[in-house]
């Protein structure tokens, strides 16, 4: 360019006609902003229909964004892992006019064979005990009739591995292993409310509760659980141990701590790791891949908004082209007197391409402003978190630039075009 | 005297149809320093001259000589860089801009012309007060009267410092009184060793003029 320049100004000198112009003095990118911008607020009016489409747009745009990500951290929160790494597999039940069964049968070996699994973490088998009517269960021995009636809690039977697979740990004593389980020793672990209410608290003393009059030595208390938190209320006692005391007859389900996103495979493999000849007649239930979920209800608000945007934005663009057009051709005086006054083409160019693309960011940030508020507000009625990324707000205003840059090209043309004569005579 | 301005042959035409042929094989002379008048009814091809010679407008045929330079071998940015620091514009509906200070008004051409940033404040004042107008350097053009908006039209045409003032009709908006004012403005001016070439149709305002060309249907004519 500089070369080019050069090499004209060789073909005709003109200093004898115009003396050279210093760097500093010559019509700079400052000139350039202030004069496209002077006169931008004139019309308030005329400026807020200009800016509309563009605050329409960024601020849908931002707000999509916005939503999506903030609906994004609300899922995650709802799902945490504990619950998405979790299998659980029971019998489909059929119902036979009144009464009830289980069309399948879990095998007493299921957790071993969901541990061949790639993927299975842990598994163990977990079922209510069915106690008959009238018994009790106490911490002393004796039937005492005076004492207050109280609902006797439930009794689980499971296997050695069930801390692993509900994430929990002992508050006291310990688990039982799978020697208990093999031998049907009569142990049992208590579950936090149910040692309250038996007033067990320690272990170490090695206390025993009655089962309809039979001792079970209390050999540890349960902590805390991050899944199955109907454990806090039962007596748990080894499978082994319900089979050869209650008469269990099968397993009412089976548990499996599993890695983040082996859900929807586990699901298909395991039936038929348990009943291979006849796979439909368990039910699993098994999370959907974690992020499926997520990006299935992102997409979903994503796609919509973003349509949105993107016409409101087109509508935008076209506007300020428009009223770019419009005061082109009503200052077409103003153009002309520049001319004249010594300004080129390009300068003028320049001019209205700055003047749309000031009116693009002055749109970007209101609409990026509006559009962070509008997630704030409904995150606040919904009572969520808002997650805005900054970076959004900051794309909002250069895209906002980008429309005016982009609308604004070819009324500046048109500008640039204008011949002063014309422009001079149009009057002004 | 050495001529600023030397037109040679100088036909302009405007394609049809029909063609209209504006100036017809143009000769004229203007020496530095001179007051000259161009005088001639309306379409008799006034405004063409005044285009071209203010460097707005290109001859079809003939060459235009600026202070020595034929200005048919500058490019676009060098016809605009002479505009800005050689030439000075005063046109019959002010151009002035509404929305800008009578001050702002005069400083805007020294953007385009590069006159030092340190100066530019100084030479607007002093154009102002050359036409008597100090005292409206923070009115808008809507509050001045026709006169005023001429003398402050004036005071943004000589800020830069021209070697030639071109004026198209400069007294047309105007009353007597007030283009009386404006005309002994262009005496000092020119007093002052400005070159002034003045466009009009008023007998009264052409005759004010040292020399007087007339101009009738795109042909030359010395007024005696």
């Amino acid at each position: 360019m500089r070369w080019r320049k050069k090499k004209r100004a060789a073909a005709v000198a003109i200093d004898d006609l115009v003396r050279p112009v210093a760097r500093g003095d010559r019509f700079s990118a400052s000139d350039l902003v202030s004069e496209a911008t002077s006169d931008i607020g004139s019309r308030p009016g005329r400026l807020v229909m200009t800016i509309l489409g563009t605050v329409l747009g960024i601020g849908s745009l931002v707000a999509t964004w916005g939503f999506a990500q903030t609906a994004a951290g609300q899922i995650s929160s709802q799902f945490n892992q504990a619950a998405s790494t979790q299998v659980s597999i029971e019998p489909e039940t059929a119902s036979f006019g009144e009464s009830s069964g289980a069309l399948g049968r879990i095998p007493w070996d299921a957790p071993e064979r969901l541990g061949r699994l790639a993927g299975v973490e842990g598994a163990a088998l977990l079922s209510d005990v069915q106690l008959a009517d009238g018994v009790t269960i106490t911490s002393v021995p004796l039937n005492d009739p005076s004492a207050p009636a109280t609902a006797v809690p439930p009794v689980t039977a499971t296997s050695a591995d069930l801390l692993e697979v509900v994430g929990g740990e002992m508050q006291t004593g310990r688990m039982f292993d799978a020697g208990h389980d093999a031998r049907g020793d009569r142990v049992a672990v208590l579950g936090t409310r149910v040692a309250q209410k038996l007033n067990i608290a320690r272990v170490d003393s090695q206390p025993s509760i009655f089962i309809g009059g039979t001792s079970y030595a209390v050999i540890g208390i349960l902590g805390d659980v991050q899944t199955n938190g109907d454990l806090r209320d039962a007596v748990i006692i080894p499978t082994g141990t319900a089979r050869h005391d209650f008469g269990l007859v099968a397993p009412a389900q089976v548990i499996a701590h599993i890695a983040v996103g082996a859900g929807p495979q586990i699901a298909e493999q395991a039936p038929l790791a348990l009943a291979s000849d006849d796979p439909d007649s368990l039910k699993v239930r098994a999370p959907k891949a974690g992020s499926t979920l997520g990006a299935a209800v992102q997409g979903d608000v994503n796609v919509v908004f973003l349509i949105v945007g993107a016409v409101s934005l087109l509508a935008g663009g076209l506007g300020i082209a428009n009223v770019t057009l419009l005061s082109v051709t009503e200052r077409t005086g103003e153009i002309g007197l520049r001319r004249a006054l010594g300004a080129t083409r390009r300068q003028i160019a320049a001019q209205f391409t700055v003047e749309s693309i000031v009116i693009g960011v002055l749109g970007g940030l209101i609409g990026a402003a509006l559009g962070v508020l509008a997630v704030v507000g409904v995150a606040a009625i919904q009572q969520w978190t808002a997650v805005v990324d900054p970076f959004v707000a900051v794309a909002g205003v250069v895209v906002g630039a980008l429309v005016g840059w982009v609308s604004g090209s070819y009324p500046a043309r048109r500008a640039s075009l204008i011949e002063p004569i014309t422009a001079l005579r149009a009057g002004g | 005297m050495t001529a600023l301005i030397e037109l040679s042959d100088v036909t302009r035409s405007f394609p049809g149809p029909p063609e209209v042929q504006a100036l017809r094989a143009a000769n004229l002379s203007i020496g530095a320093g001179e007051y000259v008048s161009i005088i001639g009814p309306s379409g008799s091809g006034k405004s063409t001259m005044l285009n071209i010679l203010g460097l707005l407008d290109r001859p079809t045929v003939g060459e235009y000589s600026l202070g020595g330079t034929p200005t048919s071998k500058l490019t676009e940015d060098q016809r605009a860089a002479v505009r800005a620091q050689v030439i000075g514009f005063v046109f019959q509906s002010f151009h002035l801009m509404s929305r800008r200070s009578v001050f702002d008004n005069v400083m805007m051409p020294m953007t385009y012309s590069g006159v030092p940033r340190a100066e530019r404040a100084e030479r607007a004042a002093y154009a102002l007060d050359r036409v008597g107008l100090a005292h409206r350097r923070d009115f808008f053009p809507g509050t001045l009267s026709g006169g005023e908006k001429q003398r402050v039209a004036i005071a943004r045409a000589v800020v830069s410092d021209p070697k030639l003032l071109l004026a198209d009709e400069p007294t047309g908006s105007l009353d007597q009184r007030t283009s009386g004012e404006v005309m002994e403005l262009f005496e000092d001016l020119n007093a002052d060793g400005l070159t002034l070439v003045i466009i009009t149709h008023d007998q009264a305002v052409a005759e004010r003029a040292a020399r007087s060309v007339r101009i009738s249907d795109g042909r030359l004519s010395e007024v005696e």
